[in-house]
């Protein structure tokens, strides 16, 4: 199976008088899982329909393996897009939509059937061949939608929020089982979503994109542990940020201010050594499933907290925030953690 | 006890809806079997098969009319849609800024009074030497048509889906296989319906046929209406029921053919 390198360089695409797409340089390596990242609107879809050949571009080039493609009309790119509405042709069965890209390819008969029987095997849809896409389920036509891309072995899959209309259960299952098919066939693969649990659970390396630019690349542990400024660091799901001397906790730091999520706080009673701790108010408390939320008040700042046991309204506590979860941010937003440490492709364990 | 009433009042609703459908109709019918109505009689006196002989006698024009009918009406379906396809599909898909002003502009000559239009397009096309010609009667009849296949072909192409479009251009398609293999089948039942209704106007035109093509052409109309204007009501009624059987024949293929959703897509 080929599969390949591609390289964006400088890729600004513009619509009217909005530049959707500013000056997006990425790199993705042969065989990888990559994840576009981010806010509605933030121009990942553009992204993908650029690289598929529907976006054309202001400036910059786009190359598979260093040829350069940005001249190319779409059938010519060889890159295989799973649409978010999976677009099957309703006037052809599942068999006729698996194989008519095969047609287009002029291979005969008898091997566009053994090819499409393959897939559907693989798909575990083996039964279905003659059925109408119109009575296939939500997660079946996910599957055809992915198999009509896969079979004519593309160096490029583009998936665009492929899982998106499914509900959870199927989700989750469809997820590992994407990555699993992903890893087997060795295939370059550049998923949407905006769903940071999915990205986080599926991405080699992951793009987080806001408002036409790329914010940060960088492997989903990294994403994670340090978000490149404080906007990407709410993105990823650390709500609250506090300022502080540094040597409130013992560590000794420039940051002029610590962002942590509320399920790394706890609410105690009395101070733990190596934490961060402050007096707080209880505001408000939540049942959210296996502990409470709390949101408590701190020198006139709301900070949101875990706790194993509900909290009541008004009771003074201690928030505390282990100082290994806090991570430190600079006046100028930006995150304090060493730039080395973001790099993609790098594992932290 | 209680349903009848609402039943009772459907009923007596589709009898009258019936009525003023088919009362005109059943009237056609008995003049087409009348040999003898005279005036204050209710029933034609005497009933029979005389003027349907005399109508298809091979010298009555009958036949002729008929095929010259169905000729044109088919060939003003294959000149309209030849057009309209190309112009729907660019009307539908591409950002034209005055699409809305294009729409409007076809149907111009529906809002016109046709009788001066046709005089003035009989004056143009006697210039031309188009007059008394089956090109200059299609041309004639694919004016109102083109209105219809236009409309219809642009609400039937903006109904389908452009991410298949693209789903197959991506997967290798170029832009005319993509067209043919994907856009034309999911558009076919509204273009099929469009067909459909240039062709039962283009088989119902008088005013342009009257103008454009006679006397060298006589289609079913123009037979029918010299026939009423010599006063023989028979001629003109088996004319009339002549005139169905294309008519119905489409209708059947509509039934099979037509899904209400292209429809309801109508000038979207
Ligand atoms: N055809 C278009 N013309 C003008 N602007 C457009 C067009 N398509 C998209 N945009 C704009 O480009 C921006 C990016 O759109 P895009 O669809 O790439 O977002 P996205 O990141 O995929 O969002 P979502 O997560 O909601 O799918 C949006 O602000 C959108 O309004
Ligand atoms: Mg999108």
């Amino acid at each position: 199976m080929q599969s390949t390198s591609l390289t964006l360089d400088n890729v600004t695409v513009r619509m009217g008088q909005n530049t959707i797409l500013d000056s997006i340089s990425l790199s993705v390596p042969q065989g990888s899982f990559t994840c576009l990242l981010g806010p509605s609107g933030c121009g990942k879809t553009t992204l993908l329909r650029a690289i598929a050949g529907f976006a054309p571009l202001e400036s910059g080039d786009m190359a598979i393996d260093a040829v350069s493609i940005a001249a190319l009309p779409p059938e010519k790119r060889q890159t295989a897009m799973v649409f978010q509405s999976y677009a099957l042709w309703p006037h052809m069965s599942v068999a006729e939509n698996l194989a008519y890209p095969l047609k287009l390819r002029g291979i005969d008969r008898a091997s566009r059937a053994r090819k499409v029987a393959r897939i559907l095997d693989l798909l575990d849809l083996a039964e279905f061949g003659a059925r109408s896409v119109a009575s296939l389920s939500g997660g079946q036509r996910q599957r055809i939608a992915l198999g009509r891309a896969l079979v004519i072995d593309p160096p490029i899959l583009l998936l665009d929020e492929p899982l998106s209309n499914l509900d959870a259960a199927i989700r989750r299952n469809l997820r590992s089982e994407l990555r699993q098919l992903q890893r087997q066939l060795g295939i370059t693969t550049i998923m949407v979503t905006h769903d940071q649990e999915e990205a986080l659970s599926m991405a080699d390396t992951i793009v987080l994109m806001r408002s036409g630019k790329i914010a940060q690349v960088a492997a989903p542990e990294a994403l994670y542990a340090a978000p490149v400024d404080i906007d990407a660091a709410r993105f990823m799901g650390v709500e609250n940020f506090i300022t502080t001397d540094s040597g409130e906790m013992g560590v000794a730091s420039d940051a002029a201010c610590f962002g942590f999520r509320s399920m790394s706080a706890s609410i105690c009673l009395h101070p733990l050594a190596g934490h961060l701790n402050r007096k707080a108010v209880v505001i408000d408390s939540a049942y959210a499933g296996d502990s409470y939320q709390v949101l408590v008040k701190s020198d006139g700042e709301l900070f949101s907290a875990r706790s194993s046991t509900p909290q009541l309204a008004g009771a003074q506590v201690i928030l505390c925030v282990p100082a290994d979860a806090l991570i430190p941010f600079g006046a100028d937003k930006n995150c304090l953690i060493p730039t080395d440490y973001r790099t993609p492709g790098r594992t932290l364990s | 006890m209680r349903a009848l009433f609402p039943r009772l009042g459907v009923a007596v609703l589709i009898g009258l809806v019936a009525f003023a459908v088919f009362g005109p109709l059943i009237n056609l019918v008995i003049w087409a079997f009348a040999e003898q109505w005279f005036f204050p009689n209710r029933l034609p006196s005497q009933w029979g098969f005389m003027f349907w002989e005399r109508v298809f006698r091979p010298r009555a024009g009958a036949w002729e009319a008929l095929g010259n009918s169905v000729g044109i009406a088919l060939a003003t379906v294959v000149f309209s849609m030849a057009l309209a396809i190309p112009a729907g599909y660019a009307l539908a898909r591409l950002v034209l800024p005055f699409r809305h002003l294009i729409m409007l502009v076809f149907l111009l000559p529906q809002a016109f009074p046709s009788l001066p239009i046709f005089v003035n397009i009989a004056a143009m096309f006697y210039g031309l030497g188009l007059n008394g010609t089956y090109f200059g009667v299609i041309l004639v009849h694919s004016l109102p048509g083109l209105v219809y296949a236009v409309w219809i072909a642009t609400a039937a192409f903006a109904a389908t889906d452009i991410a298949m479009e693209e789903a197959a251009r991506n997967l290798g398609a170029s832009p005319l296989r993509t067209f043919r293999d994907i856009t034309l089948p999911q558009a076919a039942p509204g273009l099929m319906a469009a067909s459909i209704f240039v062709f039962l106007d283009s088989i119902d035109e008088f005013t342009g046929t009257f103008f454009v093509g006679t006397p060298d052409i006589t289609t079913l109309p123009i037979l029918m209406f010299n026939a009423a204007m010599g006063g023989n009501y028979q001629i003109a009624a088996i004319t009339a029921l002549i005139l169905l059987i294309p008519s119905v024949g489409f209708m059947l293929i509509i039934e099979r053919f037509l899904k209400s959703d292209v429809l309801a897509r109508i000038g979207r």
